[in-house]
């Protein structure tokens, strides 16, 4: 992953859709996302860190709660604790200043961004919903053999089942990435982020937005 | 949480829309853009179902427009509706009148609502 792009991140609640009109009188889905208090903990920079970041803080934490080595990261920053920590490898990290606050204005209308969460945890599933196998057929004598896999593999050769067939298990739960989503509008007041489209994740997740990595067209 | 959705939808919810019903006969004043001029066009018919909550809530009014039935589906907070008036009141006894797809003329024709009753 090369630092060479400047990249704005911002960590952010999802708080659920909604959905709005546009100037053509169209629906739009939105997602509504609330970023207020990202604040800068620290500055990674090439000749100390090996590298140019800027570690963003977010959410609230009571100070019991926090390590003590924590306590004195985030006393360095002069800020107080905060609940989660996440590094944006952008290579204009000497503009960051220590303990500066970044608002959702961060963002404008029209930008094209990724949102990084944890989707939702589905539990152990069969092939059927989990890569989406098409199953066994519902009649012409099936039985009981619905939703099966049917077979995973040869007999004597290979004698064995191949690494990484794909089978039933955990489901969900993932770190996942939805690139290029558009945002609708920005609310710095409240410090809400409103993005056209869905997000990863339950209510209350934290998410992480970033520039878009492949955006097209779009002015980066 | 949801406040804060509640609030950003409530932004957008009209408060123009009059109370009705499936089964009520609607006059849905449309707005129609035609390159750089918009104009007012009139949709009416028997409302046959009323859908969703909030933000989200939609109907449907069907008509029959030279012996093919219409129905058109519109969110009721849409910006392109300029009104909605309501015609007459239906007497009906669901909530949604799929079963008004399969008659035709006379046998399709609603009822109209006479003012309840007063209690005693």
């Amino acid at each position: 992953m090369s630092s060479t792009r400047n990249v704005r991140g911002l960590l952010g609640t999802k708080l659920g859709m909604t959905q709005l009109w546009d100037e053509n009188n169209r629906v739009v889905p939105v997602t509504v996302i609330e970023a207020a208090s990202n604040v800068v903990t620290q500055v990674r920079a090439a000749d100390t860190d090996g590298y140019t970041a800027v570690q963003l803080g977010f959410g609230e934490i009571t100070a019991s709660k926090v390590t003590k080595p924590m306590a004195g990261h985030f006393e360095k920053a002069g800020i107080t604790p905060r609940r989660h920590l996440v590094e944006i490898r952008t290579a204009d990290a000497a503009n960051y200043t220590l303990g500066q606050e970044l608002s959702t204005d961060l963002f404008a209308p029209g930008e094209r961004i990724d949102v990084t969460g944890t989707s939702k945890g589905k539990g152990f599933a069969g092939v059927m919903k989990r890569h989406g196998f098409h199953g066994v057929s519902a009649s012409h004598g099936s039985h009981r053999n619905h939703r099966k896999p049917g077979s995973i593999g040869g007999c004597a050769t290979p004698g064995r089942v191949f690494k990484g067939m794909r089978m039933a298990g955990r489901m969900g739960a993932d770190t996942v990435t939805t690139q290029n989503l558009t945002v609708h509008a920005v609310d710095a007041d409240k410090g809400l982020i409103l993005i056209k489209g869905a997000v990863p994740g339950a209510r209350g997740t934290v998410l992480v937005l970033r520039s878009a990595a492949k955006a097209k067209g779009a002015d980066q | 949480m949801t406040n804060t959705i509640d609030a950003l939808a409530a932004s957008v919810l009209r408060d123009d829309v009059p109370e009705f019903r499936a089964g009520d006969t609607l006059k849905v004043h449309v707005k129609v853009v035609e390159g750089n001029r918009s104009r007012i066009q009139l949709f009416q018919g028997v409302c046959i179902r009323v859908q969703g909550s909030g933000v989200g809530r939609t109907f449907t009014v069907r008509k029959v427009s030279f012996g093919v039935g219409v129905e058109r589906t519109f969110p009721l907070h849409t910006p392109i509706i300029d009104k909605i008036e309501v015609a007459t009141r239906g007497d009906v006894r669901r909530a949604k009148l799929y079963y008004l797809r399969n008659l035709r003329g006379k046998a399709a024709k609603i009822k109209e609502k006479r003012d309840a009753p007063i209690a005693r």
